[in-house]
Parts: C-alpha cells; structure tokens; sequence
C-alpha cells in the first residue's frame, strides 16, 4: 500500500514547546520532538518520565496545555482519536482494547467509522496481515489467542486507516523474544513503505536495533536526541536516569550491625514467557542498612521482590534467609512472622484491595502476624474493631495520610497517600527486615519524600531495608548502599557514596564489575 | 384431531411464553444488563393485553397494550439501573414483585370475566399439509411472531452492525466506550426490547392460552425463561430448542395425570431448573465456552468517566 502525500521535504510530525500541566505538576515540559518521514523514532524514558503523556497529546486523547504540534508543515489541533486517525496517525496501546467473546474480523469492524460488511472486513484484515507478516484468522475469538496475536489485531487495525505514522507503546513489553522478532521484521516493512514508527519503549537493545532516531524524556523534559546506533547502552541510559550531581547520601550508620537479610546464589527460572529468570543472586543487608537495587524496569526486579517476600518461594530454602533462618520454602506469613515486612509494587490489587476500607486492608494484611492484636474470642478469630480502627488511625497520624472520612475504602486515597498508608502498615510493625518494590512509583513529590524519610528512618532505628527502584534520585536519597539488577543479574554492592550515576549507567547496560575498559565488556 | 396432534399443539401454546420472554431476556443480558424482572414485565403484559382486549374489544389491541405495558415496565427498570445506576439484580427482584401486585390491583375488575380468544390465522396451502400444517400454519399471530422475533434476533446479533456493537457492550462496556460507541443508549434500548417481549408473552397467556384472567396466571414462567436464557447459554436458536423442552415438560405435567402415571408433578416442575443447572456445569467445565458465550460484564453497572 503506497503512502500518498508527503512529498513535502520538512519532518512528517513537529512538536514545539509542547507542555502538559496536570495541576502544578509539568508532566511534559516544553517538548520540542520531529519525526521525519520513513524513519523509526523511539522515544526513550524511565516510567514516569512522560512519554505516555507525550504520546496521548499527539494521538488526541489528552489536550496539550501549551505549545503546538505540526502535522506536514502546518500547526493543527487533534482534539481526539478519531482527529488523529483522519490526519493519519495510527496507535498501538499498551494495554489492548479488544472484545474477548467476539472474532478478529469483529474486532477490527467495531473500529471501523463506516459500515462495512463483516466478510469485506475478514478480507481486507486478512490481505494486510498477509502483507505485513502478521499472521491472523479473522474467524478466531479473540479468547484463544495469545497476547502477541491479540497485538497483531491492534496492530491491522491501525493498519486498516492507511496511516503513515504509527505509534506503538511498549509493544514488546508484553511479548515473547520471537514474537518480537516477528514485530520487528513488520516495523521495517513499514519504514520501507515510507512510513513512520514512534516506538516507545525503556529497553535499550531494541532501541539500538531497531530504531533511527531517539529522543530520550527524562521528568517530562527532553534529555537528548540522538542516533541511538552511535551511542552505547551506558550513554543512553545516562541520559535516561540523568547525570547531575547526586543529591546528599545519608549517613549510614558506620557500626556495621548483623545481617539481617541474606540472598544465596539464588536462582529462579522464568514463570512465564514474559518473565525474567533470576541467575545466582547473592546480597546481604545488615541492620541499620539501606540497600537500594537500580536499574531498567522488566529486569528481574518482580521476580526479585517474590522470591523475597516468599509470594513465591523458591526450591531452595538456603537461598533466602531472614535473620540468620533459612525461610525460601516458606509462604509470605511465615517471614512476616520473623520480623519481616514486605511492601509490593502494584498498590492497587496487590498491596491493597481497592474497594475495602482502610482498616480491612490492615487486617488483610496483618492477620497472621499481628494476630494477637487484631484478633479475638479463641479459635473463632473474631477482628478486634477497635484495635484495628486504633492501628489505622495512628498509622494515618504517623504517615499523615490525608483521607475523607475516619476509614474510607481504598479506591477513595489519592496515590500517594494510599502509597504512604501501605508503607506506614509496614512501618507500624517495626520490622526489622522491610522490602519495598518501587516504594514511590507514581507517587507526588511530597509523599514521595515523607515515605523516603520513613525508610531512612526505619534504618537509623536499627533495621534492615531492601528497596528496588528505578528512580535513581530515590536511590541516591535513602540507600547506604546500591547494587544494579539487570537481565536477571545482580551487580555486587557498592557504598553509595562511592558510586556515581555513570557507573551506575553502566551496571545498567549490563556491564558487570566496575573496572572500565576493555575487560567489563567481556564480565558476562 | 388426534391424540398426538393435541399433545403436540398443547406443547407449542404451552412453550410459546417461554421462547418470547427468553428470547427478549437474551437480547438483554447480550447488553450485559441482567434483569430479573421478567415475570414482573410478563404479568403486567397479560393483565394490560386482557383488560385492553376486554375494554376495545379488540384482541390485537390487546397484544399491543400487553407490549406496551412490559416496554414500559422495563424503562422503569432501565432508569433505575442504567441512569441511576442501582444494583441491577435487588432493582429486577423488585420489578417482579411490584409487578404481580400491581397486575393484581389492575385485574380485580376483570376477575372472571370471559376472555376473548386471539384467533388462529390459516396459512394458505401450507396450513393444508398433514399433521405439520395444523400445528405450525394454523396458529395465532403471537406463535407466528415468535418466530419471527427468534430469526431477527439471531440476524440481527451476529449478522448485524448494530448487533455486534450490542454484543462488544455486553462483552467489554470500558472498550467500547472507548472505540465511542453509546453503552448506555443500547442498553435502554436492549432493556426495552426484553420488556416488550415479556409483555408479548404475558398477552399470549390471557389472550391465547388460558383466555382470562387470573391472578398470577404467569406461575414462574418468567424465573424459566430466564433460565432458559442460561440453557441456551446465550445462543438464540438453542432457546426455541430449550423453549419447547420445558414446554413439553410442563404440559407432561397434565398429560401424566390424565394417563395415571405416578410421577409427583413437583418432580417434573423442577425439570427445567435442574436442566439448567446441568448445563451451567456443562458450561463452566470448559473455560472457552464460558468466555465466548458469556456476556463477561453481565450485571456490572457502567459509569463512564468516573
């Protein structure tokens, strides 16, 4: 299908100074960003750096606050997708918006403005995946396919409105290494075609390999715009996680106290296509420590945090040990009773269930641990109400969670001051292990830095804290000590005061050991 | 007219009923709105249809009151949980109950008179053949309708564009709202669509199969279309199959007492019920078949843009 138009000599799509203001907060800044016909363009950023705000202004599903976007040459206004699809801007969501009990050929239709006939529909779907590379039977339900088919439906959707931009959000994020395999064999049939591809995307490999051009966001500003194959994965991630100066490292408590947390050679296969295998991780926490593990989103930082926390255990019970006791077989309940306190990413669905009040999520959470407190009348485990609705109110006091009304449901806090309720439920324990995943991931910056303070705390006070982050800022801000996660493998750990951002880019390229040149190439 | 013929004829009057609420229940529930007010819509309709009838004189007016009062019925339904958003099973309990008492109210006047008898209207030719012709072409509008309804709604679900919009609401309301088609609008006009079929229904009950008015004269048939819908697992010709079944079913009720078989009739009233909990099990054993027949937001209410 040839693309028409465009013969125009100037980029395809501009952006200049485009800004987005949710409240005070900038979640795009001043973007200045050109797409040029033909080209791959990826737009690279940690979560939360705005790249899906970026992406939403351009396809029309958020209105950009200030600044223009230039569509050919000539400033328009895309007011909502279907704006965007007439212009010829196609989109890829992460997270897919298909029918499950309906077929392929259905799927597309519904997502057709004019009435075609279902057969037409099948043929047309079927010519383009042809085409294309996408292989697709327009009779099957959507039901029995795998998630790398059900994108390929997104994917011929797009197609079907002849666009000649196309942007995908994290597409591969949710496939296996062949089906990505097979999606980018499809991008550069699009490129050939003169087309253009935003991909968005945090891993650098496939950047590297696939792409143009990159723009790279870090906290809603552009950071860089390169040619990604000129530059190294430590160069890119640089300017992903930034390279200022950090911010003051907090005083470790120089009395080394006992290890309080210990990972032996601990290894766990992938669960699922999507999954990352852990590959003989060794850490130790002492008490009074705070180590912080850095690196890419998707590099075994899940997998980590389960093998921890004992969501799922793991076959080997020396792998894991909580104040000096093997507990790897051992269930989550099990190691809450020795002390220790776990805090997941997801707040909604994982750490919370968002329709409970606060003080069922509590009990939830504490009812095997803290069972003396909060349960009552023997064997019939009756719930103490007033010790439990006493425990929520000082955790709220103690974390200053703002809220309406004594003890709503969950649903009703904010992100942040749910994120501050879920850590203090942890803190109001006293643990003296505590292991926090993503502790303030899309969290405002106030929360942000009263849960940080609570952990530096927590260790001041004499205890172990593990936190995985990827926000480095965080990590330079509360860790003693960092170690860098990455495809699975966990760098040693170094003094945070001895590390830099630098090297910490380059333990994220997955160059292992911290002697630059010639030798850290071949560590693995 | 022989014994098996009027056996025969008697089970088509008797499942008639049955076949058009559920089919009207199962455009619903297709929507993803559960409404369990079918025998709240059904007997409005019987008791409207026979006073209309009674009043103009006129049996086809009556159907046409019996439609309109289930439609309006259900646009009570509608309001509460579409606009109003109440919980859609406490809100269809209660149309059920609101309606056996306001038919009774509505009919105390009517009690005992006689009805007056939709006639049956012979097909040219067809209505000539033997044994087929009296039973299938020399019935009444209503039997012909149901026909008519079951075929529409199968092309209208899988062959139609607006069927297919109403079958992605029922299956996903949050991604259809976001491919811009109007969840709430096709949910009325779903909702209204069962309730004017359980108003047909409950007209063929006091103007086809028992010409008067009793009160409660619906006798669960609504609870059995709505189980019936579950039977068809939301396939429309599997009602007409399902319909019939239970029909039979219920007129082996008389048909065994007349012959002095000893089979207690609660038994063969249960029949239907455990019928659908056989295939409720049937289904659920096979994740597949529950996921591509199953509305999947069945019975979840739809706020846009909270």
């Amino acid at each position: 299908m040839p693309v028409k138009g465009s013969t125009a000599s100037g980029p395809l799509l501009a952006v200049r100074n485009l800004t987005k203001l949710f409240g005070s907060f900038a979640a795009c800044n001043a973007i200045d960003l050109q797409i040029e016909s033909g080209e791959i363009h990826a737009l690279l950023g940690e979560n939360g750096a705005g790249k899906s705000t970026l992406v939403k202004m351009l396809f029309g599903v958020l209105a950009p606050t200030a600044g223009e976007i230039l569509w050919k040459g000539d400033a328009v206004r895309i007011a909502s997708p279907g704006d965007a699809r007439k212009l010829g801007i196609g989109m890829v969501f992460q997270h897919f918006s298909l029918f499950e009990a309906l077929t392929v050929a259905e799927n597309i239709a519904l997502s057709m403005d004019r009435n075609v006939s279902l057969g037409r529909v099948a043929e047309e779907a079927s010519r383009l995946s042809r085409a294309y590379g996408l292989p697709l039977d327009p009779k099957a339900h959507v039901a029995d396919l795998s998630v790398g088919e059900r994108q390929r439906i997104e994917i011929v959707r797009a197609l079907l409105q002849n666009p000649q931009l196309i942007i995908l959000d994290e597409p591969t994020s949710v496939l296996t290494p062949q089906e990505a395999d097979r999606l980018f064999e499809t991008l550069y049939k699009l490129k050939a075609e003169g087309r253009s591809v935003l991909y968005i995307s945090h891993r650098l490999e496939e950047v590297q390999r696939l792409c143009d051009r990159a723009t790279v966001l870090r906290h809603g500003q552009v950071t860089g715009a390169c040619d990604p194959r000129a530059e190294t994965p430590a160069s890119l991630a640089r300017m992903m996680v930034g390279s200022e100066v950090a911010a003051v490292t907090p005083e470790g408590t120089n009395t080394k106290g006992a290890v309080q947390l210990e990972v032996r050679h601990l290894s766990v296969a992938a669960r699922t296509p999507f999954a990352v295998s852990l590959k003989n991780v060794s850490l130790k926490v002492r008490a009074g420590e705070v180590l912080a593990i850095a690196g890419v989103a998707g590099n075994g930082q899940s997998e980590l945090f389960d093998a921890l926390s004992g969501e799922y255990p793991v076959a080997d019970d020396n792998a894991v040990h909580i104040r000096q006791t093997p507990v790897g077989t051992k269930g989550i309940n099990a190691r809450r009773l020795m002390g220790a306190g776990f805090v997941p990413e997801e707040r909604h669905g994982h750490a919370a269930v968002s329709a409970l009040p606060l003080s069922d999520n509590l009990v939830l959470a504490r009812n095997q641990s803290d069972r003396r407190a909060f349960l009552g009348g023997g064997f019939l485990k009756v719930i103490r109400q007033d010790a439990v609705k006493a425990a929520t109110r000082r955790i709220s006091e103690n974390m200053d969670v703002r809220k309406s009304g004594d003890d709503p449901p969950a649903a009703s806090l904010s992100g942040g001051n749910l994120q501050k309720f879920i850590v203090g439920r942890e803190l109001d324990r006293e643990p003296s292990v505590l292991v926090v995943n993503q502790p303030t991931w899309g969290v405002d910056a106030g929360a942000a830095s009263r849960i940080r303070r609570a952990l530096v705390d927590l260790a001041k006070a004499g205890s172990a804290v593990l936190v995985i982050s990827q926000d480095l800022d965080e990590i330079f801000e509360v860790a003693t000590e960092i170690a860098v996660i990455s495809d699975g493998r966990l760098s040693d750990a170094y003094p945070a005061r001895e590390l830099s951002r630098e090297k910490i880019g380059l333990l994220m390229g997955g160059l292992h050991g911290l002697t630059e040149g010639a030798g850290a190439a071949h560590a693995h | 007219m022989g014994i098996v013929e009027a056996i025969l004829l008697s089970v088509i009057t008797a499942a008639t009923p049955l076949v058009l609420a559920a089919a009207g229940e199962l455009v619903t529930e297709r929507s993803g709105v559960l409404n369990l007010g079918v025998e709240g819509m059904m007997i409005m309709g019987a008791v409207c249809a026979f006073a209309a009838t009674q009043l103009t004189g006129s049996p086809y007016l009556g159907v046409l009151a019996g439609v309109a009062a289930g439609a309006s019925f259900s646009l009570l339904f509608g309001f509460l949980t579409l606009t109003l958003v109440a919980n859609q099973v406490a809100t269809g309990l209660a149309l059920t109950l609101l309606g056996i008492g306001a038919s009774g109210m509505i009919g105390e006047s009517f009690l005992g008179m006689q009805g007056i008898k939709l006639q049956p209207i012979a097909i040219p030719l067809l209505s000539e053949l033997p044994l087929v012709g009296p039973l299938l072409f020399r019935q009444d509008a209503i039997f012909y309708l149901s026909v008519a309804i079951v075929a529409g709604i199968h092309w209208f679900l899988f062959r139609s564009r607006a069927g297919l919009k109403l079958r992605a609401v029922g299956d996903s309301h949050g991604s259809a709202h976001a491919l811009g088609v109007d969840v709430i609008g096709i949910r009325y006009l779903a909702v209204l669509f069962g309730g004017a079929c359980a108003g047909l229904a409950g007209a063929q009950l006091s103007l086809v199969y028992t010409p008067q008015w009793v009160e409660n004269m619906s006798a669960g048939r609504g609870w059995i279309a709505l189980a019936l819908v579950v039977f068809s697992s939301w396939r429309p010709w599997r009602i007409v199959v399902g319909g019939y079944l239970f029909g039979a079913v219920s007129i082996s009720q008389l048909h065994a007492q007349a012959f002095g078989i000893g089979i207690p009739s609660q038994f063969l009233s249960s029949l239907p019920y455990v019928a659908t909990i056989v295939v409720l099990i049937l289904i659920s054993h096979n994740r597949r078949m529950t996921l591509i027949n199953t509305p999947a937001s069945l019975g979840k209410p739809f706020v846009p843009d909270r």
